[in-house]
C-alpha cells in the first residue's frame, strides 16, 4: 500500500503500522505550544480536569508574542497568571516578553525536526510543517488535555499536494505563490485535508520561504502545510537542535492524494483584497490609497521580508499621511536586522520599528486601524475586523509590494 | 430544541465572531456582548436563549480561539447550523458544549427570524411552516458531550 506523509507520521505517532484517511488514532504528542493570549483559557480548563501535573513539562513549549508587553491591566494579569503556571509546573521552554513570535521562535530555537507531531493553540501551528513535521492549530480545551496526558484523537486527513513548478519573476515572492493557491481553491478548499507544497519551485525555496506557504495553508482550511524534508531542511536544523528527527515522504500513488499540477513561471505579484484571504487579484489591478503599512507577523516578518522591503525603502521616505510599523518576527531576526542595518534603513525612511511581536495582525494590540481606514499586511489574514475596526479595510500582500505601497501611499508594484 | 433564526452568510470567520481585541478575557459573560458585533453591533441585544445561527459554508474558519463558541453559548445561542464548518471551530464548538449541525442547502430554506425547532436525536430541523429539513446526525458520544455542557464536565461526570 502507499501512504502519505501525513498517514505515515500519524501512525508512527499512534504507534501503528499503518493508518488510512478517515481512521480516527489517538497519537503522542511531541510538542505542545500555547501562548499569552490562549494560553491563560488552555491553563484554566486544565485546571478544571482535577490532575496536578503535566504529562512533561519538557515537551512544552510558552511563548509571549500576541500582546508583549502588556498593553492593559487585563494583558499584565494574563502574564502573570501564565508565569506562575510556568513555575509551578517546571515548564523548561518559556520565553517572556523578549523572544518573538511563537511560529517563528519555535523553529529557530530547535524545537522542530522533520516527523514529529506538534499541536499549538493558534491556527498558524501549520507553519512548522515547512520543516516535515506534522502540526496543527487546536483550541485551548484540546490543549488541555494534552496537558494532562500527552495524547490527542485526530482524524487522519486525505491530502491535497501542490505540484509547483517553474522560476518566480523578479519580485514575485512564495508570498504571492501562497496567495495564488488560495485563491485557486479558495477559503476552504483543503478544509478537513493536510496540504502539502511541491515541485522544482519549492525545492529550491528557502526554509523561510517554505515557510511563508505552510502558514497559510489554514487559509484555505487545511489541517497542516507539509513540505517534505530535505538537504535544506536538515542544514537548517543542524545548529539550533540535536532531537532525533525523520523523514517521511508521500507515495504519490497513495490513495488518498489529490494532486493540483501549478506552473508559476508567469505569476504577478498577487494582493488578497478585503474580506476574505481568498478574494486574490494581481497587484496591476489593484489601485488602492493606503493609511497603514504592516511588515511583519509570522507569515512575512523574518530576515529574507525585512530584507526585501530595505532593499525598495533604502534612500525613500514613507508617504506622507501613511504609517509603516515593521515588528521583526523575533530576536534573532531584530538582532540580525540591525547587524546589516536594516533597522538604520527603515527608521530613516520614517518607519515605526517595535519589538518582536505578532502586531496589529490579531488586531489586538499595537498598530490598530480605525473606521474608514485601509491597512496592506505582510501577515496572513484580512478578515472584517482583524487589525481593528470592522469598518477599516485589509489587504494582504509580499514585503516587497508592501514597502513599495508605502513609498507611493497606494498599493503599487514593486519597480 | 426551539428557537429564532439568526441568519448568517458564508465564510463567517472568528474575528468575526468574536474580535482579537476581546481575547483578553476569558469569561463567557465578556465576551457574549461581544459576539458577532463586526456584522451587527446589536446582535447580543436581540437575541435570546435559545436562539439558532444559520450560516453558510466555512462557517467558523479562521483562528483557533476557543473564545468563539465560548462567546456563541454565552449570547444564548443553543446550535449553529450551516452548509460546512472550519475543521478546530468545529473541534472547539463541541468541547465547549455548542452543538453545531451540518445541513447542505439550508441557508436558502430558513428565513431570517422564523422560529424553529430541532430534533437532535431525529436529525431533523422543522421550519415554521412545518417543512422538514435532514442534518447531519451527531454519534451518541458526541450528544453525551453536549448535553454535559462540554468535553471536560463530560468527563468530570464519567468519573
Amino acid at each position: 500500500m502507499s501512504y502519505t506523509m501525513s498517514e505515515k507520521i500519524l501512525a508512527k505517532s499512534s504507534n501503528k503500522n499503518k493508518v488510512e484517511s478517515g481512521e480516527i488514532v489517538m497519537a503522542d504528542i511531541d510538542i505542545a505550544m500555547t501562548h499569552d493570549l490562549t494560553g491563560p483559557l488552555s491553563v484554566q480548563e486544565f485546571k478544571k480536569i482535577g490532575i496536578e501535573k503535566v504529562w512533561d513539562n519538557k515537551k512544552i513549549v510558552i511563548p509571549f508574542d500576541h500582546q508583549v508587553p502588556a498593553d492593559s491591566l487585563d494583558a499584565a494579569d494574563n502574564h502573570i497568571a501564565m508565569r506562575e503556571f510556568v513555575k509551578e509546573q517546571n515548564i523548561e521552554s518559556f520565553y517572556d516578553v523578549n523572544a518573538g513570535v511563537c511560529h517563528q521562535i519555535l523553529p529557530e530555537l530547535g524545537h522542530v525536526v522533520p516527523g514529529e507531531l506538534i499541536v499549538g493553540t493558534d491556527s498558524h501551528t501549520c507553519t512548522h510543517g515547512a520543516l516535515g513535521a506534522f502540526a496543527t492549530g487546536i483550541g485551548s480545551t484540546d490543549m488541555a488535555m494534552v496537558f494532562a496526558k500527552g495524547k490527542l484523537w485526530f482524524k487522519v486527513p486525505e491530502t491535497l499536494r501542490f505540484n509547483i513548478t517553474g522560476d518566480l519573476r523578479k519580485n514575485v515572492f512564495a508570498k504571492d505563490v501562497i496567495l495564488n493557491l488560495i485563491g485557486l481553491v479558495g477559503a476552504d478548499g483543503a478544509t478537513y485535508r493536510a496540504v502539502e507544497y511541491a515541485g522544482d519551485t519549492v525545492s529550491q525555496m528557502s526554509i523561510s520561504d517554505r515557510m511563508v506557504l505552510s502558514n497559510m495553508a489554514i487559509e484555505m482550511g487545511g489541517k497542516t502545510g507539509l513540505v517534505e524534508a530535505d538537504s535544506k531542511t536538515l542544514d537548517y536544523i543542524k545548529n539550533r537542535t540535536n532531537k532525533a528527527y525523520e523523514i517521511f515522504k508521500t507515495d504519490l500513488d497513495a490513495p488518498s492524494l489529490e494532486i493540483i499540477d501549478v506552473d508559476v513561471s508567469d505569476l504577478e505579484p498577487q494582493v488578497a483584497c478585503p474580506h476574505n484571504v481568498d478574494n486574490v487579484k494581481p497587484v496591476s489591478e489593484v489601485d488602492t490609497e493606503i493609511d497603514q503599512v504592516f511588515l511583519g507577523s509570522c507569515t512575512n516578518g523574518r530576515l529574507d521580508d525585512l530584507r526585501d522591503a530595505a532593499k525598495i525603502l533604502k534612500g525613500n521616505k514613507v508617504a506622507k499621511g501613511v504609517r509603516m510599523l515593521v515588528i521583526p518576527a523575533s530576536k534573532e531576526v531584530y538582532t540580525k536586522a540591525l547587524d546589516e542595518g536594516l533597522i538604520k534603513i527603515f527608521v530613516d525612511a520614517d518607519c515605526l520599528v517595535t519589538n518582536p511581536c505578532c502586531g496589529p495582525c490579531l488586531g489586538g494590540h499595537v498598530g490598530l486601524i480605525g473606521p474608514g481606514e485601509v491597512s496592506l499586511s505582510t501577515s496572513n489574514r484580512n478578515f472584517k475586523g482583524r487589525q481593528g475596526s470592522p469598518d477599516g479595510k485589509v489587504y494582504l500582500s509580499s514585503a516587497a509590494v508592501a514597502a513599495a505601497s508605502a513609498i507611493n501611499g497606494r498599493i503599487s508594484l514593486p519597480e | 430544541m426551539k428557537g429564532k433564526v439568526w441568519k448568517f452568510g458564508d465564510d463567517i470567520d472568528t474575528d468575526i465572531i468574536i474580535p482579537g481585541r476581546y481575547l483578553v478575557h476569558t469569561e463567557p459573560d465578556k465576551l457574549a456582548p461581544h459576539c458577532m458585533e463586526g456584522l451587527d453591533p446589536d446582535f447580543y441585544k436581540k437575541v435570546n436563549k435559545g436562539d439558532f445561527i444559520v450560516g453558510g459554508k466555512n462557517f467558523g474558519c479562521g483562528s483557533s480561539r476557543e473564545h468563539a463558541p465560548i462567546a456563541l453559548k454565552g449570547a444564548g445561542i443553543a446550535a449553529v447550523i450551516a452548509e460546512s464548518f472550519a475543521r478546530i471551530f468545529y473541534r472547539n464548538s463541541t468541547n465547549v458544549g455548542v452543538p453545531l449541525l451540518v445541513s447542505p442547502g439550508i441557508s436558502s430554506k430558513l428565513k431570517e427570524g422564523e422560529r424553529i425547532e430541532i430534533d437532535m436525536n431525529k436529525g431533523v430541523i422543522i421550519s415554521e411552516k412545518g417543512e422538514e429539513f435532514k442534518f447531519e446526525k451527531l454519534p451518541p458520544f458526541m450528544l453525551e458531550i453536549l448535553e454535559n455542557g462540554g468535553l471536560i464536565e463530560y468527563l468530570k461526570n464519567k468519573e
